[in-house]
């Protein structure tokens, strides 16, 4: 079967994720990098090659392993108790100390080599149930059996990933309600989407993995620049990168009013790169996707990227001229590219303005820390008629606002704010039940479907609007009035 | 128009959701010479319809209207008519996004039942994806193929009649994902099993009793599937309402000492003083659930073949 294709080998450079039981963590595929991952430390060297989802053990010396499959369990006829009236709890029934165990460990013994004399110097065991036999393996595989499974990156894994790791860089948008709103969204191969987001650009990542590069994004950010930490997780390819396009929130009234011109672009590029780094602790080393190395060029990368450049620095290096005259046309190299940087940044937010300016998108995503009804207000103008908008926010509260202030504006139509619960299962033969924890709150969202609004008598077709969608909202409307 | 693609304006052959209201609308197929019967008047589809913008507001012949809408899978889900229980689109998009479905994914699904979820994994999978759904009904299968045809997705998608269980799905080694809503989804494991991806990929089934659950995890189990995860999500809806309540009398005006008063921590959402319409009451909007919510549609189980 070549359905794999190379793209299924962990590859040097190659955006990858960390599984261990139910943690993940996101990582930079890079030889000699020493890694750290649930208090264990080992390199990725030996897993380039491999396929992705393979199971590594981490040996002595930090190298990874694949691991052997099938170890079923021992034949031996197995015994154990029906109940647990025997069993007393005097702090004895392991004869393994600690120290041998450490000792077990320095060694070089393997995790499962531990378990099992665990196991046998326990004294309680035999007589524990079944069930409890079991549990207390698990338990004790968990802690000695040291396996890492390396994965490719997805929605799914990122955003379970950043839910349970980094909540805070996301708003606390739970991985379920941001399907939700992949799906509410209707995005799909072919949208022009606008995407508001500060979720480290994970919401934008989700976004770009369901276009699978058809169609365009706008990116509204708010500051110096959009935050993609999380998108360069992803491993797009390039090309996802060609009809992506942001645009600042702060020049968005004056696109609007017509008085939008790029002389005063919001800040420089420099600006850019601290707001990504800031945000960027997740894989705790430097980003090195394509993706960044497009934000915010470092000089190697911008040769990589354009081969004008590479060509003159080339002929730089072939001429050999003194070291002085060398660096005097280094500087003025800069200043040049620095200037193309600049154009290319001007013709880029051009386009972007161009794409806003046709009002025509196809949707509109916002997921942010601020207050989303300004941003629905000013940026809903931006979307067709007959057109999905989602907004998450954390609280409820602010839609709440925000779904009057919309009703307010017209426009729109089947407003819903809902929320989603998840719970998750433990499935074990007569042991099935719900998991003992579950989350407590995953955000809220907001969505709705853009008409064509009727501006000349908004005020009439607004009530008549609120009759229709709601028959009793009619004394909600009245005792609306400044709250 | 298809459900692949947005149109901006309504054609002849579309179909079109009728959106009348809160909750109320129905699909349409547009069609020249065609006129529909709303509770508003009449929709006549040469002169109301075609050539006009998606998202309109269409005045019907006794004054009322309605909004034309471009059809969505969600839409669709809302509106398509019940051959089977259906999937809504809260398990839907979990669904999606667990079975790491993008454009390109090759996905295999049954039963195709009304085709709410056949839709949506055909939206996802497009342009250059392919689902492969298997339907036992052979005028549910017959159904679907039209359906799909009516709205321009069938280069998409291939509907099969067998039965899934003794028969597959009728390919093998091609598929990034298997979805399963059958009666009993442990005795189609192997199946689901032979048509993914020799590589790997990932699947999911659907079942409403917690007993299929069990059988499907040790036949999942048992054919090597890693990462079996059973979880259950539920939408709450909320009613946006502007609620007053009434300030209970404590005797407290008659000392002259002032107020209903309410300061900053009266319960407003938009944390300004609410206004007190009437004498002794405070207002303030809230989210009130629905009386009556959807407890229970179905428990998926995810797992992964690598």
């Amino acid at each position: 079967a070549m359905e794999g294709g190379p793209s299924a080998r962990i590859r040097e450079g190659d955006c990858a994720v960390l599984k261990r039981d139910e943690v993940f963590k996101a990582v930079s595929v890079l030889r000699r990098r020493k890694i750290i991952f649930e208090k264990q430390w080992f390199y990725l060297d030996n897993a380039i090659g491999h396929i992705y989802g393979t199971t590594f053990e981490v040996t002595s010396g930090g190298n990874l392993q694949p691991k052997q499959e099938v170890e079923e369990t021992t034949t031996e006829t197995k015994e154990a108790g029906t109940d647990n009236r025997n069993i007393v709890d005097d702090g004895k029934s392991q004869k393994l100390t600690h120290d041998d165990i450490k000792a077990l460990k320095d060694k070089g013994i393997k995790g499962q080599e531990i378990v099992q004399q665990l196991i046998e110097n326990s004294t309680t065991f035999r007589d524990k149930t079944e069930f409890a036999q079991d549990k207390y393996i698990k338990k004790k595989k968990k802690k000695y059996e040291a396996v890492i499974t390396i994965v490719k990156p997805s929605t799914r894994i990122l955003s379970t990933m950043y839910y349970a790791r980094e909540p805070g860089k996301i708003n606390h948008l739970r991985y379920d309600t941001l399907a939700q709103m992949l799906t509410l969204g209707n995005i799909h191969a072919g949208n022009k989407l606008i995407v508001m987001e500060t979720c480290s650009g994970l919401v934008l990542g989700a976004v770009m993995e369901r276009m699978g590069g058809y169609g365009s994004i706008i990116q509204m950010y708010p500051g110096g620049g959009p935050v993609r930490a999380a998108t360069s997780c992803f491993g797009f390819p390039k090309a996802f990168f060609d009809n992506l396009h942001e645009f600042p929130l702060s020049k968005v009234q004056s696109l609007l009013s017509g008085t939008f011109n790029t002389e005063t672009l919001p800040a420089d590029p420099e600006e850019n790169a601290l707001v990504e780094e800031e945000s960027n602790g997740l894989t705790e080393e430097k980003q090195t996707s394509i993706q960044e190395a497009e934000e915010e060029p470092t000089p190697e990368a911008a040769m990589e990227i354009n081969p004008t450049e590479e060509q003159d620095t080339m002929d730089v290096n072939a001429e050999d001229v003194e070291f002085k005259e060398n660096k005097e046309k280094e500087n003025k190299e800069n200043v040049r590219e620095k200037q193309i940087k600049q154009w290319e940044r001007r013709k880029k937010l051009l386009e972007a303005a161009a794409l806003l300016r046709e009002k025509n998108a196809d949707g509109l995503i916002v997921a942010s820390k601020f207050h989303p009804t300004p941003l629905l207000l000013s940026l809903l103008e931006f979307v067709a008629p007959s057109r999905p908008f989602v907004v998450y926010c954390q609280y409820k509260e602010p839609l709440l606002d925000c779904y009057t202030k919309l009703r307010e504006r017209g426009g729109v139509i089947n407003l819903k704010l809902s929320e989603t619960w998840l719970r998750n299962y433990q499935v074990l033969p007569d042991r099935s039940h719900p998991k003992l924890t579950m989350s407590g709150g995953g955000g809220y969202l907001l969505s709705g479907i853009t008409v064509v609004l009727d501006k000349g008598k908004s005020d009439s077709s607004n009530s008549e609007a609120l009759k229709m969608e709601e028959p009793s909202s009619k004394r909600c409307k009245l005792q609306d009035l400044p709250c | 128009m298809s459900f692949v693609e947005y149109g901006d304006t309504i054609k002849d052959g579309d179909t079109a959701i009728v959106f009348l209201g809160h909750e109320s609308m129905f699909p349409v197929k547009v069609q020249h010479g065609t006129v529909t019967q709303t509770k508003y008047g009449v929709i006549r589809h040469s002169t109301d319809l075609i050539g006009k913008k998606y998202g309109s507001k269409v005045t019907c012949s006794k004054g009322g209207w309605v909004f034309i809408l471009h059809p969505t899978p969600e839409l669709w889900t809302m509106n398509l008519p019940h051959r089977t229980q259906i999937l809504y689109s809260t398990d839907i998009s979990i669904i999606t996004m667990m079975l790491e479905l993008k454009p390109g994914s090759i996905v295999c699904e049954s039963g195709t039942g009304s085709g709410s979820l056949s839709h949506a994994l055909i939206r996802t999978v497009a342009p250059t994806g392919h689902l492969y759904t298997v339907e036992f009904h052979q005028q549910r299968a017959e159904k679907a193929r039209e359906e799909f045809r009516e709205h321009g997705v069938e280069h998409l998608v291939t509907v099969t009649n067998q039965d899934v269980c003794k028969n597959g799905f009728g390919v093998s080694n091609i598929a990034d994902a298997v979805f399963l809503d059958i009666p009993s989804p442990w005795e189609a494991i192997g199946h689901a099993k032979s048509a993914l991806k020799a590589a790997g990929g990932r699947m999911c089934s659907f079942s409403p009793c917690i007993e299929q659950v069990q059988r499907t995890c040790l036949a999942l189990e048992e054919y090597g599937f890693t990462e079996i995860n059973t979880l259950e999500i539920l939408l709450r809806v909320y009613n946006v309402r502007t609620i007053s309540l009434q300030i209970p009398d404590l005797g407290k005006a008659a000392e002259g000492n002032s107020s209903t008063g309410f300061d900053s921590s009266n319960p407003s959402h938009q944390g300004s003083p609410c206004a007190n319409l009437q004498q002794g009451t405070v207002q303030f909007k809230s989210g009130v659930p629905l009386r009556e919510v959807v407890g229970h549609t179905g428990y998926l189980t995810f797992a992964t073949k690598s």
